[in-house]
C-alpha cells in the first residue's frame, strides 16, 4: 500500500442484545427456530398492532454507555426509518435517529506502535432488526422468515478515528469483548448477533478533508472485516491513482471472491423519511436509573487487565489474553485462588494447555471438561513435587478425557515423581557407568552433555524422577 | 311492544333487560330485522354478524339468568370496521382489506365484549378513515337517514347512520380530525371523542397515530358515558394509552351547570359557518346560559392553521402507517407480479382508493429529505402553538362550545372532487385532535330538516365536564330524540 495515502475508517457495529423477548413484542428471540414460528402479530406488522418497548433494552444500552464513558441521554426518541422490503413487515424500521440513547463515548485500542489509541464512539442507538429473505430452494419466488424481525440491536457508531484494517479489527474485538463482559450480547458472529458495517475512505496524507467513502455492509467476522477493508483500501487507492474518482456507495463484501462490489450508489439510496414514531413515547431516563445500572457494571476488561498485571504480576500479553473474556478471567482467578502454585505458572498452563485444548476441540471456556478446581488440583501436584511439569501435561490430557482428578490419574497411572535421592542416585550411577565416553567428553568441558544425562535418567525412570534433583545429583557426581 | 325496542336508548334498554321486559335475544332479533329492512338503502354496514350476534345474545341471557353479568350485558351495538375483530371481516372500508380477517380482537372490541355487549355488525366508513363524507369507502357511500341524497359525514358515517336510523342503539367510532363528531352532527346523534390516550388504540387500524382516538356514537350523552366507562382505561399493549383513573362517567352527568364557564370562540362564528347553523348554535348557548353557565369569549388565534397543520401531520403518519399494506403478508395482492416492485406497485395501486393515495403521496412528500423541516417539523411546531392556545383558553373556561361542522349534511357528490372544501368540514373539530383534547357533538337543532351539532371541547381528562354539559342541554332541548321520519 502506498504510504502517501491515509486510510480513514469508521465502524457501525450491530450487537444483538441478549434479551429473552423482542424489543417491541413478547415473542422469543431464541435462534434457530423454524421459520416464522417466533414472530407474533406485532413482529408480522399486522393491522392495528402497536409496539411496546422492552425495558430491558434500555438498561442494556445504558450499561454499554456507562462502560464506554458516554453520555446517557435523559430523553431519547424512537423514529421510523421508512423503506419497502419484504423482510420489513411494517414498511419501516423502528430505530433511533436524532436523539439516540448513548452519545459521546470512547474506548482505547493498542495501535501498531503499541501505544494506547482513543477511538471516539459517536453514538449507540437502539433499533429493531428486520427479518430474513430466503432465496435458496425456492423456484421463481422468495421466502421470508420473520423470526429475526424485532430482535433488539444496539448499533454502535464509531468516529472515523480508525486508520487501518488492523485498528478496525482491534476496535471491533474490543467492543465484542465489552458487550460480552457486560452480558448484554452473546456476540455470536455465526448467528449474526454481532456484525458490522465499515465506512472506508482514503485521502492524501496531510490532507484534512475526508475522501469520499464507501460503506461495506454486513461484515460478520473479524477476518472478513480485515480482508474487506484492505481490499477496499487498495481498490480506492488504485482507482484514484489511475485518475478515477471514488463514488459514495454501499458495497457488499464477497468472502468467496475476497472482493467488494457495488450494491447501490448514493443516487439510488433510499430517502428514509425518518420521523418520530408516534406509537412510542420518548424514553425518559433519570439519574437514579443510571446510578442503579452503574451499580450492576462488572469490572471492565481494561481495568481487569491492569489489575491482573498488578495483582498477579502477569506479563501484559498474558493479562490481555486472560481478560479477553469474563469467563476466562473468572476461570483463571478461580484456579489462582484454589492452588498453591505460582500465578505465572497458572497463566502459562491456562493459556498454553487449557486454551490449546479448548481451541482444538472447539469449546468455550464454560464447556471446559476440566474445571478450575480440577486444574488447581493438578497445579498443586506440580508445586508439591508429586509430578513434574512435563508429566502434568499427560495428566491434564487424561483429565480432559474424563479419567478423573489429577490425583486419581497420578495414582492410577503410577506417575508419582521419584524424589527419593538414593533411588535417583542409583539410576544416575547406572547411567554414568553405561556411558563412559560421554562422561569423558563432559569432563573435558562439553557442558551441554548434561542434557543427555538428564534425558537418560528420565528415560530410565519413565519421566518420573524429579528434574531438579536429577540435575543437582548429576552435577555432583560428574564434577 | 318489542316492535319499538329500536326507539329506546342504550340506557333505557339496559333497564328493560334488567327488569326482564324483554330478552337480549328478542332485542337482537328486532334490531337484526331492522338492519335487514333498512340497510339495503342506507349501506351503513359492511358486514352484518347476525349469527354471532344471536349467539352472543343467547349467552347474555344465560349469563343474566345466572346472575353473572357485565354492565352492557345483552346490549347490542355496532363497531366501525376499523376495529379488528377475530373471525369477522375487518375491511377498514378498503379494497386492500376486502377479505381480511384479523386474528385478534381490538382492545375496544374485547372490553365491550367482556362487558356483555352484543355486536350486530361492522359499519361502513371512509377508506382507512380518510374522508369526511363516507364517499371514499370501497363499499360505496353511506346515506344519511335524514335525507338519502345527503352524506352522513365521515369517516364514521356508517356508525352514525346506523345509530340515527335506529338500527343500533350505539356504535363505536374513531376520530382523527372529527370523524366521530362531524358525522354525529350531520346525523343528529351524540358523538364523543375522548382525550388522546383515554381509550386504547390497540387493534384499531392506524390512520394517524398521534391523532387517532376511539370513541362512541350514541343517541344520548348518558349512553356515551355508559360506553366510555367500559372502553376507557390503560392498556399495556398501547404505549400511548395513559394510566389515568377512569371516573364514573354516569355519575358525573348529574350536578348543575351553575357557574360552568363556557368559552365561545370568536373565530368559530366568522365566515365559513352557515348562518342558520350559527343561529342554532347560538340558541343552544343561550340555553346553557339559562342554566347558570357563564358564557365567555375566548380566542384561539391559530385556529385557521389547524386544517393545514392537520393535512401535513396526518398524511405524514398515514404514509408510514399504511406501508405495511404491501401485498406480502395479508390484504390485496396483485395477480402474477413480474417482480417485487411490480407486486408493490400494483397491490397498492389496486388496493387503495384515490383519497388514500392522495394522502400517502402528500405524507411521503412532507417527510422527504429537503421538505421535512419546511412541512413536517413546521407543522409540529404549529401544533404546539395550537395546543398552547387551548391551554391558555382553558385557564379561563371549563368548556369550549361552538358549531361541530360549518354546514348541515351536504349532498353526496357535492364535495368529493374538491378535497380542500371537503377538508374544511373539519375546521372546528381538528383542533381537539391536534391538542389531544376530549370533544363531543350533541344535536342542537335543524336547518332545512337536517340536524346541526353543538360542539363541546374540554381540557385533558375533561370528559366528565363535557358529558355533564351535553347531558343537561339534552334534558332541556330534546333535539337528540328527534328521529328521521323513515326510521321511526
Amino acid at each position: 500500500m502506498s504510504s502517501s495515502w491515509e486510510v480513514v475508517i469508521g465502524l457501525e457495529v450491530h450487537a444483538q442484545l441478549a434479551t429473552r423477548s423482542k424489543i417491541f413484542s413478547g415473542a422469543s428471540t431464541a435462534y434457530g427456530a423454524e421459520p416464522n414460528t417466533q414472530a407474533c402479530l406485532v413482529d408480522l406488522g399486522y393491522p392495528g398492532v402497536l409496539p411496546v418497548l422492552n425495558e430491558e433494552v434500555v438498561r442494556m444500552a445504558t450499561k454499554f454507555g456507562l462502560a464506554v464513558n458516554a453520555t446517557i441521554a435523559r430523553r431519547s426518541v424512537f423514529a421510523r426509518k421508512n423503506y419497502f422490503y419484504p423482510d420489513l413487515p411494517k414498511g419501516y424500521q423502528i430505530s433511533q435517529y436524532e436523539l439516540p440513547i448513548v452519545e459521546h463515548g470512547e474506548l482505547f485500542i493498542i495501535d501498531a506502535d503499541g501505544n494506547d489509541k482513543r477511538i471516539g464512539i459517536t453514538r449507540a442507538h437502539l433499533e429493531e432488526d428486520a427479518g430474513k429473505s430466503i432465496h435458496e430452494g425456492l423456484a421463481k419466488s422468495s421466502g421470508i422468515d420473520l423470526n429475526r424481525a424485532g430482535t433488539p440491536l444496539l448499533e454502535i457508531v464509531s468516529e472515523p478515528d480508525l486508520r487501518s484494517a488492523k485498528e478496525a479489527v482491534a476496535y471491533m474485538r474490543k467492543i465484542h469483548a465489552l458487550v460480552r463482559y457486560l452480558g448484554i450480547s452473546d456476540g455470536n458472529m455465526q448467528e449474526g448477533s454481532f456484525r458490522c458495517d465499515a465506512n472506508v475512505s482514503v485521502r492524501p496524507r496531510g490532507q484534512e478533508e475526508l475522501g469520499t467513502r464507501s460503506e461495506l455492509k454486513n461484515l460478520n467476522s473479524f477476518r472478513f472485516v480485515e480482508k474487506a477493508i484492505n481490499f477496499e483500501i487498495e481498490r480506492q487507492i488504485e482507482l484514484i491513482e489511475d485518475g478515477g474518482e471514488v463514488v459514495q456507495e454501499t458495497r457488499l463484501y464477497d468472502s468467496d471472491k475476497d472482493e467488494t462490489r457495488s450494491m447501490r450508489s448514493k443516487e439510488e439510496a433510499n430517502d428514509y423519511r425518518y420521523f418520530p414514531d408516534p406509537d412510542l413515547l420518548p424514553v425518559e431516563i433519570d439519574a437514579a436509573f443510571v446510578d442503579a445500572v452503574r451499580e450492576t457494571l462488572p469490572e471492565l476488561p481494561d481495568a481487569k487487565q491492569q489489575r491482573f498485571i498488578k495483582e498477579y504480576g502477569l506479563r501484559v500479553d498474558d493479562a490481555d489474553i486472560l481478560t479477553n473474556s469474563r469467563a476466562l478471567a473468572d476461570y483463571f482467578e478461580a484456579v489462582v485462588a484454589a492452588t498453591q502454585g505460582k500465578t505465572q505458572g497458572v497463566a502459562n498452563f491456562v493459556i498454553g494447555d487449557l486454551l490449546g485444548a479448548l481451541n482444538r476441540d472447539g469449546f468455550d471456556i464454560e464447556q471446559s471438561p476440566v474445571t478450575a478446581s480440577d486444574l488447581a488440583g493438578l497445579l498443586d501436584r506440580i508445586k508439591d513435587n508429586t509430578i513434574s511439569g512435563k508429566i502434568a501435561k499427560e495428566v491434564f490430557d487424561a483429565m480432559w478425557a474424563g479419567e478423573g482428578t489429577a490425583d486419581d490419574i497420578i495414582e492410577a497411572r503410577g506417575l508419582r515423581q521419584i524424589t527419593d535421592s538414593s533411588a535417583i542416585e542409583s539410576v544416575i550411577d547406572q547411567v554414568i557407568a553405561a556411558n563412559p565416553g560421554q562422561v569423558a567428553e563432559y569432563k573435558a568441558g562439553k557442558d551441554k552433555l548434561i542434557g543427555f544425562f538428564v534425558g537418560q535418567v528420565m528415560k530410565e525412570t519413565g519421566g518420573k524422577a524429579n528434574p531438579g534433583q536429577v540435575n543437582k545429583i548429576l552435577k555432583e557426581k560428574l564434577s | 311492544m318489542s316492535q319499538d325496542l329500536h326507539a329506546q336508548t342504550l340506557t333505557q334498554l339496559a333497564v328493560g333487560l334488567e327488569r326482564g321486559d324483554f330478552s337480549s335475544v328478542e332485542l337482537t332479533e328486532a334490531l337484526l330485522d331492522r338492519v335487514a329492512a333498512h340497510d339495503q338503502s342506507l349501506n351503513a354496514f359492511v358486514t352484518v354478524t347476525a349469527d354471532a350476534a344471536r349467539a352472543a345474545a343467547k349467552r347474555a341471557d344465560a349469563a343474566r339468568a345466572a346472575g353473572d353479568i357485565g354492565v352492557l350485558n345483552g346490549l347490542p351495538l355496532v363497531h366501525k370496521d376499523i376495529f379488528c375483530t377475530k373471525s369477522v371481516l375487518t375491511t377498514c372500508g378498503s379494497r386492500m382489506l376486502e377479505n381480511f380477517v384479523s386474528p385478534y380482537d381490538a382492545t375496544v372490541v374485547e372490553r365491550l365484549a367482556n362487558a356483555g355487549a352484543v355486536v350486530l355488525g361492522k359499519t361502513n366508513m371512509d377508506e382507512f378513515a380518510m374522508g369526511s363524507s363516507n364517499e371514499t369507502s370501497y363499499f360505496g357511500p353511506v346515506r344519511n337517514p335524514w335525507n338519502p341524497d345527503c352524506s352522513p359525514g365521515g369517516s364514521s358515517g356508517g356508525s352514525a347512520a346506523a345509530v340515527a336510523a335506529r338500527l343500533a342503539p350505539a356504535a363505536t367510532g374513531t376520530d382523527t380530525g372529527g370523524s366521530i363528531r362531524q358525522p354525529a352532527a350531520l346525523t343528529g346523534t351524540v358523538g364523543l371523542k375522548p382525550t388522546y390516550g383515554r381509550v386504547s388504540r390497540y387493534g384499531m387500524i392506524a390512520f394517524a397515530s398521534s391523532l387517532d382516538q376511539a370513541g362512541v356514537i350514541t343517541r344520548s350523552s348518558e349512553d356515551a358515558a355508559l360506553l366510555l366507562g367500559v372502553m376507557a382505561g390503560f392498556d399495556e399493549r398501547d404505549s400511548t394509552s395513559i394510566d389515568h383513573p377512569v371516573p364514573d362517567y354516569t355519575a358525573a352527568l348529574s350536578g348543575s351547570l351553575k357557574g360552568l364557564r363556557v368559552g365561545v370562540v370568536r373565530q368559530h362564528f366568522d365566515e365559513g359557518l352557515d348562518e342558520q347553523c350559527a343561529a342554532a348554535v347560538r340558541e343552544s348557548l343561550a340555553v346553557l346560559e339559562s342554566q347558570g353557565a357563564i358564557l365567555t369569549d375566548v380566542d384561539l388565534p391559530n385556529l385557521d392553521l389547524s386544517v393545514p397543520t392537520y393535512y401535513v401531520v396526518a398524511p405524514a403518519e398515514c404514509s408510514s402507517n399504511l406501508s405495511r399494506f404491501d401485498g406480502v403478508r395479508y390484504g390485496h395482492r396483485a395477480k402474477d407480479p413480474d417482480d417485487l416492485f411490480d407486486l408493490y406497485c400494483r397491490s397498492r395501486g389496486e388496493g387503495f382508493g384515490a383519497e388514500v393515495k392522495r394522502r400517502i403521496m402528500t405524507g411521503t412528500y412532507v417527510l422527504s429529505a429537503g421538505y421535512y423541516d419546511a412541512y413536517y417539523l413546521k407543522a409540529q411546531q404549529v401544533r404546539q402553538l395550537i395546543a398552547e392556545d387551548f391551554r391558555t383558553a382553558f385557564a379561563d373556561v371549563d368548556v369550549i362550545a361552538g358549531p361541530t361542522s360549518p354546514t348541515p349534511a351536504f349532498k353526496l357528490g357535492d364535495k368529493i372532487d374538491d378535497p380542500i372544501t371537503m377538508y374544511l368540514n373539519d375546521i372546528y373539530t381538528i383542533g381537539a385532535n391536534l391538542a389531544g383534547l376530549p370533544g363531543m357533538s350533541t344535536p342542537c337543532g335543524f336547518v332545512d330538516g337536517l340536524p346541526v351539532g353543538l360542539h363541546l371541547v374540554g381540557p385533558h381528562w375533561g370528559e366528565e365536564t363535557i358529558l355533564r354539559c351535553a347531558h343537561h342541554y339534552e334534558q332541556l332541548s330534546n333535539w337528540h330524540q328527534a328521529c328521521p321520519e323513515d326510521y321511526e
